[in-house]
């Protein structure tokens, strides 16, 4: 297959007019999406028994294919299916991030042994909250395994969004990617209204937002006559007068794209639905709706809109640090554990923004690095949270963690790597992240941003560093949750996240050397 | 020169030691304890044996170089090496903690965090202590520098008093507000090198040789030096220390103000003034009313302290003020003094802390001043040590505390009169302190409370006689001190094209090898 791909490529390089679909270079998107279609008949035709089996084979056999040949397709550059998807460096590092990311959350959702009832989801979600029928399907020990295909769904829109190379596909990508979202959003077994609030809070606010993105596709039509990123550049250089036209869908755009990452004033939806969703779910998208929306984000704003820099620059600039200062002092305010994390990750967010801010290959590999950095760290974080746990469900509440150290120091000694890592302390992942973007920017002339970066950090270091205090210098309380001894699936994904934290913090230069590896954009 | 990896070796030892020991069984304790002493030891002879190796007038800036590429993405390597600055501070660093562990034997016990997690803590702070002072990388200088605060947090967090977290995470907060800073300039600074050089590098040579725009070195100075400044601590950055000196272990104490604080002065002298010796001198009017300010100011709120573990730190800050008084004059003698200055007040602190860590243990660990009096009726030889590290603080002559602040003091008058004059009034402050904390203290009748205090055990004797004897002989015989210290001092005062003043009077200053020659000209 790598011969045909490679002989494709040159074919292409060839036929630069007539691109036809190369199906290998998209293979991996296909191959998601084929076993999302296969999942929702596994649901339809076998026996309930059998289903979650079935699904988990299914699920993680097609990450891994998909994974394989993300790997064998390494060194591929090229547009195909009439220049709507881009298969170049950095479309397949994050398709290959996010499979990975994916697979390990798909391992914190298949734990059954943290929850005495079950897994983390509600055992039918149509049943209404408190009913009769929810504690009767309790009982039976019924478990959703609809989740599997929305999963998949999820994650196909997810490997296309950083692909997509015109804007109708990249919607398209979004509504995939963010339609089973909001449905697995509401499916928690535990405290479901909170749940189905954040569901519909999530739904609401994000067809608001694609109605944006959606409309400012049709402002950048209107200007260039295309959809593609590649024409809009191209107009842009040829008649650069109709700028207003161009400003107006340029800013719907971003606003759509802004709403995924989380950045400030776009953020309000993600401390709800960070805290509603259940655990493993708030893992997932926590970690990989950032790096697919900013994968769409840097391809918009370096391909498509690379000429219209000087009037987006401004914007995104006081928007980072917006949301760098935002999101670090609003967390230190929160006393949820899921919403400090979420304002954290708006936090974060705002830093990955200052290596989108260099625009420059550095930047762009700077922000991968980071992004691959974020994304393994938060999983693991949100890994432990969902075994942190008292009678009611999982123990949220920061002072339900007073004394966490004493009980289960392990546990312990890793969720504070996490946030040593996440409030970027050298030796961990984090520090190399945060180094990365900001040796970038300063490189670029965005000093002051970097010294924005920099306060924001010291602030953030300020809840990350108290939940630490919180674990091992305050006495155990009779409230004081436990630590449930998970199966085998949550403790893979526990260790490789804390692996790759410490790794990536000690010897990032494979990565580095992979993230400079991977070029610019192709266009 | 040797082809051993010594300063690797120094560093690995401790944290292999540190892991063996957090991996044994909590009931294990005295096992770790041991281990962790055992350890402890091994690397200060290695340090030992290290050091007479290492060649005074060496031509070479750094002995003992291991260099190998780490991150070459970014010119980052992991490059050690010392010079005689480096060298006697890493030989403070594995003099002092034997001795920490050993006076610290029975400060922790199980009731919040296991004793063998102290012991592990202290190990694995030693490696990073030694890590910081030999860098020569300044990018591997910044990991040891900010990786140093973990260890010291949860010493601090998990061992400490009764205000412990809310001392910890001051300590820690302060501490990265600085990091972070210095991050900031290190960035620059690496950008910077790569404009002029085309690869980008944080090998400290290098960049020490690169003749920086004055503007650019005017701005990442600041973020360098405040970071050292917090670190240090000077006025006006030093409201931590009291609170984490006060609320800390007295081994922690002892490590924190005795070798952590170090870094801050280690690292205006290594790196601000050789990389930034334009900003330096730009800046040095400020750094030294700082520091003037902070002689004064940490004196005169040492004087009204209650709390024996707060007047150390006070007093700390202002030797802290002297140390970069010296270093800020630009002379030679003012940064020998300074180096000097270092290490006796090391010594001393560790003295002081450990000494009233002793006593402290035998009344309900009050550190109140007003708790005791007249002990020297019932602990004699406690009251001996106390005294020995008192004269130690208040640098009698004959301590080699008072090397260090002859010469700064001796630096000071060769470049601004005034200043010299001034710094000299601190003495007086310091002397009244002190002495009047030895009076309430230990003479007078002896409280009620306070009959039967047991004196001082074979142990704690043993970890106090190698510091009273390292202060007596070093303040009588500094030579070898001065002859290793000298020749890095000179390569610094040449980095920033600084000339010793000539003296105005012949044959003043103390016999040094290291004085530059116009001085014996005249």
């Amino acid at each position: 297959m790598s011969a045909l791909a490679t002989a494709v490529v040159s074919e292409t390089e060839t036929l630069f007019t007539a691109p036809g679909i190369n199906y290998y270079a998209i293979a991996p998107i296909l191959i998601i999406f084929g076993a999302a279609v296969v999942s929702v008949l596994v649901e339809a035709f076998v026996p309930r028994r059998a289903r979650r089996p079935v699904q988990l084979v299914l699920v993680i056999g097609s990450v891994l294919a998909a994974l394989a040949v993300v790997i064998d397709l390494r060194g591929t550059r090229l547009i195909t299916g009439e220049g709507a998807l881009a298969i170049d460096g950095p479309t397949l590092i994050m398709q290959g991030t996010l499979l990975i990311i994916a697979l390990l959350a798909a391992f914190l959702m298949a734990e059954r042994s943290i929850d005495p009832l079950g897994d983390a989801f509600a055992p039918r979600a149509s049943a209404l909250p408190g009913s009769e029928d929810e504690q009767e399907f309790t009982k039976r020990g019924y478990l959703q395994t609809e989740i599997w295909p929305f999963f998949l769904l999820a994650l196909t829109g997810m490997l296309a969004f950083p692909a997509a190379n015109d804007l109708l596909m990249m919607f398209v990508a979004l509504e995939v990617m963010s339609l089973p979202l909001y449905l697995l959003a509401g499916m928690a077994r535990r405290r479901r209204l909170l749940s189905q609030e954040a569901a519909l809070k999530y739904f609401v606010l994000g067809a608001f937002s694609s109605a944006f993105f959606l409309y400012g596709v049709a402002m950048l039509y209107g200007f260039s006559g295309s959809v593609s990123l590649v024409a809009i550049a191209d107009t842009l250089t040829a008649k650069p007068s109709e700028a207003t036209l161009v400003a107006v869908g340029m800013a719907m755009l971003l606003v759509g794209l802004l709403f995924k990452v989380a950045a400030v004033p776009f953020h309000q939806w993600t401390p709800d639905v960070y805290q509603g969703a259940p655990t493993p779910i708030t893992g997932f998208m926590a970690a990989t709706v950032k790096i697919a929306a900013f994968g769409a984000l840097l391809r918009v704003l370096y391909v498509g809109l690379g000429g219209m820099r000087w009037d987006w620059e401004p914007i995104l600039w006081i928007i980072a640090a917006l949301t760098m200062l935002v999101g670090s002092i609003i967390a230190i305010t929160q006393t949820d554990i899921k919403r400090m994390l979420a304002y954290s990750s708006i936090a974060q967010a705002g830093f990955i923004l200052i290596g989108v801010l260099a625009v420059s290959p550095a930047g762009l590999a700077s922000a991968l690095f980071y992004l691959i950095a974020y994304a393994f760290t938060t999983i693991g974080a949100f890994a432990v949270i969902s075994m942190v746990r008292d009678a009611s469900g999982e123990a949220t509440h920061l002072s339900k963690w007073a004394g966490l150290s004493k009980k289960s120091p392990l546990v312990a000694a890793i969720f504070s790597l996490f946030m040593l890592a996440l409030a970027g302390i050298p030796l961990t992942s984090g520090f190399v992240g945060k180094f990365g973007v900001f040796t970038a920017a300063i490189a670029s002339g965005a000093t002051w941003l970097v010294i924005i970066g920099v306060v924001a950090s010291v602030i953030a270091a300020f809840f990350y560093v108290r939940v630490i205090v919180i674990m091992y210098f305050s006495d155990p309380t009779p409230d004081t949750a436990s630590v449930v001894v998970p199966s085998a699936f949550t403790t893979i994904a526990l260790a490789a996240a804390a692996t790759v934290t410490i790794v990536l913090g000690i010897f990032p230069q494979p990565v580095i050397e992979l993230v400079n590896q991977a070029g610019v954009f192709i266009r | 020169m040797t082809t051993f990896p010594w300063l690797t070796t120094l560093m690995v030892v401790p944290l292999v030691g540190s892991i063996v020991v957090a991996l044994l069984p909590k009931a294990r304790t005295l096992l770790a304890k041991q281990i962790a002493l055992v350890v402890s030891v091994a690397t200060l002879v290695l340090t030992v044996l290290m050091a007479l190796q290492f060649v005074g007038d060496s031509v070479e800036p750094f002995q003992f170089v291991e260099s190998h590429p780490w991150i070459p993405a970014f010119g980052i390597s992991y490059s050690v090496g010392v010079d005689g600055i480096g060298l006697v501070l890493v030989a403070l660093a594995a003099t002092l903690v034997p001795i920490v562990v050993l006076a610290g034997w029975n400060d922790v016990d199980d009731s919040r965090g296991s004793v063998k997690g102290y012991f592990a803590l202290i190990l694995v702070l030693e490696t990073l202590m030694i890590g910081v002072f030999a860098a020569t990388d300044v990018f591997l200088f910044y990991v040891f520098f900010e990786v140093m605060l973990v260890p010291v947090y949860f010493m601090i967090g998990r061992y400490g008093g009764a205000q412990r977290s809310y001392a910890a995470v001051k300590f820690l907060l302060y501490s990265l507000v600085g990091g972070l800073f210095m991050l900031a300039s290190l960035i620059g600074l690496y950008v910077v090198s790569a404009q002029m050089t085309g690869t980008g590098t944080f090998d400290f040579l290098t960049l020490a040789g690169l003749n920086i725009d004055e503007g650019v070195q005017k701005m990442l100075f600041l973020g360098f030096f405040f970071a050292f400044a917090v670190k240090a601590p000077l006025w006006p950055f030093h409201t931590w220390l009291p609170d984490a000196a006060a609320e800390s272990k007295a081994g922690t104490s002892v490590l924190l103000l005795g070798v952590l604080d170090k870094v801050g002065t280690f690292g205006m002298i290594r790196y601000c003034l050789p990389i930034f010796p334009a900003a330096s001198n730009f800046y040095a009017p400020v750094v030294i009313g700082m520091a003037l300010i902070g002689i004064f100011y940490g004196a005169f709120v040492a004087l009204s302290q209650n709390d024996m573990k707060r007047l150390f730190a006070y007093s700390s800050m202002s030797h802290f003020g002297f140390i970069t008084l010296g270093i800020f004059v630009f002379t030679s003698v003012g940064q020998s003094g300074s180096v000097v200055y270092m290490v006796a007040h090391g010594l001393s602190t560790a003295a002081l802390f450990l000494t009233a860590g002793f006593l402290m243990s035998r009344y309900h660990g009050s550190s109140q001043i007003s708790d005791y009096a007249g002990v020297n009726k019932t602990a004699p030889v406690l009251a001996g040590f106390f005294m020995i590290a008192a004269l130690s603080s208040l640098a009698l002559p004959g301590m080699v505390s008072f090397i260090g602040e002859f010469l700064v003091l001796l630096g000071a008058f060769e470049r601004y009169m005034w200043v010299g004059a001034l710094a000299t009034l601190g003495i007086v402050i310091t002397a009244a302190y002190v002495l009047r904390l030895y009076q309430r203290t230990m003479t007078g009748p002896l409280k009620p409370e306070l009959e039967g205090m047991p004196d001082l055990r074979g142990r704690e004797i043993t970890a106090l006689v190698p510091i009273a004897v390292l202060t007596i002989v070093l303040g009588l015989f500094p030579a070898p001190l001065l002859n290793v210290i000298n020749p890095a001092v000179d390569r610094v005062m040449t980095s920033i094209g600084a000339t010793d003043p000539a003296p105005t009077v012949t044959g003043a200053a103390l016999e040094q090898p290291g004085l530059p020659a116009e001085g014996t000209e005249q």
